[in-house]
C-alpha cells in the first residue's frame, strides 16, 4: 500500500491553538496516516513540560472570542444569572478587559472548565493520546536554540530535533505527503 | 433497536472529538476480525466521523442506530 504521511507544523503556544495539530494528529494516526508534529516556535511549549501546563487563552488581539462561562457556571445559583447577564450585554470580552491584570487566567480557566464539562480532552492526554498512536513529536532544533529550550525540559517519547530538511525529507518520503500549518 | 449482537461495547457517552474515534480504534485492537464492535457516543461529530474512520481503516460499519440523543454504530473488524 502505498505510504501517506501527515506532516503538522505548530507554530503557536496558546491553550486554544495548541488543540488543533493534536487533534488531528491523533485522529491521522488512528486512520492509519503516519504522522508527525514539528514543533516550532511558540509551538514548543506544548511539549515543554513545565510551560505545557500554563498554556494561555489570550483575550487581548481576538475579537472572535466568544464570553464564555461553562456549562456549569451557568448552573450555579446567582453567579449563572450573572454570567448570563454578562453574556447579554457583551458578545465577547471587550478589548479593554484584556489588560486587566488576571483577566487572561480567568478567561484561560473558564476555557478549561468549558472544555471539561463538555468532554473535550486536555492537552496532557491529547499528547498521550499521539504517543500511543506512534505520532512523531519532533521539536525544531533552531528555534529550541533561540529561546534557550534543553531537550531534556521536554516531555518524554520525542523523536530527536530536527530541522527544516529532516522535516522535508520525511513528508516527501511518503507516496502521498500531506502538511498542516498551524 | 439492532438485531446485531456485539462481542463489546464501548460507551464514549459525553466525550467529544477526537476521543470518540480514539477510543473506537483502541477497542477495536482487543478484538478479532469478524467480532462486532458497539460504539455508543453522544457526540453529534461522531455521526460523521465514525463511518469517516470506517472508510479510511477497512472495518465495516454494519448499522448505525439514533436513539434519545445517542448514536449506535456497530463495526465488523476488518
Amino acid at each position: 500500500m502505498a505510504t501517506e504521511r501527515l506532516a503538522i507544523i505548530a507554530t503557536k503556544g496558546t491553550l486554544d491553538w495548541a488543540y488543533p495539530p493534536l487533534i488531528l494528529a491523533s485522529t491521522a494516526a488512528s486512520l492509519g496516516v503516519e504522522t508527525a508534529i514539528f514543533f516550532t516556535f511558540y509551538g514548543l511549549n506544548i511539549i515543554h513540560k513545565e510551560k505545557m501546563k500554563h498554556l494561555k487563552i489570550a483575550p487581548v488581539a481576538n475579537p472572535a472570542m466568544p464570553m464564555v462561562f461553562p456549562p456549569s457556571v451557568k448552573k450555579t445559583p446567582g453567579v449563572g444569572q450573572l454570567a448570563g447577564l454578562m453574556e447579554a450585554i457583551f458578545p465577547g470580552p471587550p478589548q479593554l478587559m484584556g489588560v486587566i491584570p488576571g483577566m487572561t487566567d480567568f478567561m484561560t480557566a473558564m476555557m478549561k472548565k468549558m472544555f471539561k464539562d463538555h468532554g473535550v480532552a486536555s492537552i496532557e492526554e491529547l499528547l498521550e493520546l499521539c504517543k500511543d498512536a506512534d505520532v512523531k513529536l519532533i521539536p525544531c532544533q533552531m528555534t529550541m536554540e533561540l529561546f534557550g529550550y534543553e531537550y531534556e525540559e521536554f516531555i518524554d517519547g520525542l523523536e530527536p530535533p530536527g530541522g527544516a530538511a529532516t522535516f522535508i525529507n520525511y513528508v516527501l518520503e511518503a507516496d502521498k505527503p500531506m502538511i498542516i500549518f498551524v | 433497536m439492532a438485531s446485531i449482537t456485539a462481542d463489546k461495547t464501548l460507551d464514549t457517552s459525553g466525550l467529544n472529538c477526537p476521543l470518540p474515534v480514539l477510543k473506537t480504534k483502541k477497542a477495536l485492537e482487543g478484538l478479532s476480525s469478524g467480532q462486532i464492535l458497539e460504539v455508543i457516543s453522544t457526540d453529534p461529530g461522531s455521526k460523521a466521523d465514525i463511518p469517516a474512520f470506517c472508510n479510511r481503516t477497512g472495518h465495516e460499519l454494519v448499522e448505525t442506530v439514533e436513539e434519545g440523543g445517542k448514536y449506535i454504530f456497530y463495526i465488523k473488524k476488518a
